[in-house]
């Protein structure tokens, strides 16, 4: 079973690569560019039928390592 | 009296973290992160600055959840001093043994270079040596020291005197030119609500002799509460 997890920083945090990068695309001339936020793609292989319990692990992998609860939000799906 | 130094992978201030404490009076053990050991012997933990496990995931996550961060933790319960400088600030963040985080600078670029910082509160076992608004002259070396607190945190921070060093200028006033990395509300450093657990992202251990000595104050502060405590 595969899953991933997608992590961002919360709305309230500033996302200094981000701005970086919308500030870039555009004085590329992409003037519809609003914002640009960057986030972090985990592809975690499981040895696990059990989908429901799948759920559960990769809930508490997240709230305990791989996503900070202070400055961060994640969601994850299982493929 | 003794202190003891932590070491993770990636770590690259531990050497000048034991020379500082040795300058300044410490018999100094060196910790391997791996290990369990009882620390009840220790009169001070120092987690150094550096890039433990590759700064991988978030800075000093992997660390925190290393084996004897549980015993730092108890070490910490139990009132013991501990001191977390710039990753071992991060570290101490992520484990929870401090409140709020540390993220990427506002401008994204990496800071090498002496910055004042002025002394909010001189009334906890690091800064009893100091003054209030007293201004030192740190080195700071990091990409990601951008302190950030919610409101609500940053409430209690103040109502608690939990922060203890603010970016300034020389004149030890602060505003938004004077902040190096973004932090909010110029936090350069805070320790915990009981005060025993300090993380700062200067590095006052870089700043013992030689060039400058703008960092022994820190350590004086340190020796002087100790002994007082030895005392009573």
């Amino acid at each position: 079973m595969k899953a991933r997890v997608t992590i961002f920083y919360k709305d309230s945090v500033f996302d200094p690569q981000g701005n970086t990068i919308a500030g870039s695309l555009k004085r590329m001339g992409f003037g519809s560019v609003d914002d640009v936020r960057i986030g972090k793609v985990i592809d975690i292989t499981l040895n696990q039928t059990d989908k429901k319990q799948a759920e559960l692990d990769l809930t508490k992998m997240c709230d305990d390592l791989l996503a900070n609860p202070v400055i961060e939000s994640y969601q994850f799906e299982i493929q | 009296m003794k202190a003891a130094v932590i070491t993770f992978p990636g770590s690259n201030c531990d050497d000048d973290l034991v020379y500082a404490l040795e300058k300044s009076g410490f018999e100094v053990d060196r910790l391997w992160h791996k290990n369990q050991p009882s620390l009840s012997e220790y009169f001070l933990i120092g987690i150094p600055g550096g890039f433990s496990f590759g700064d991988y995931l978030r800075c000093g996550a992997v660390a925190s959840r290393s084996p004897i961060l549980e015993a730092v933790k108890s070490y910490a319960d139990e009132g013991g001093l501990v001191i977390g400088i710039c990753n071992g600030f991060q570290i101490l963040c992520e484990s929870g043994l401090l409140p709020g985080a540390l993220v990427r600078n506002d401008h994204t670029r990496f800071i090498c270079r002496d910055v004042p910082v002025r002394v909010k509160n001189a009334d906890r076992p690091w800064t009893s040596r100091l003054k209030p608004n007293q201004v030192l002259s740190l080195p700071i070396a990091h990409g990601e020291g951008r302190y950030v607190i919610d409101e609500k945190g940053y409430e209690t921070l103040k109502s608690n005197d939990q922060i203890l060093l603010e970016y300034c200028d020389n004149e030890g006033k602060t505003s938004t030119k004077s902040n190096p990395n973004g932090s909010a509300y110029d936090i350069a450093g805070i320790c915990n609500a009981n005060g025993n657990v300090f993380g700062l992202m200067p590095h006052p251990e870089r700043a013992t002799d030689l060039r400058s000595e703008a960092g022994r104050g820190i350590w004086e502060s340190v020796l002087s509460s100790l002994n007082t405590r030895s005392a009573q």
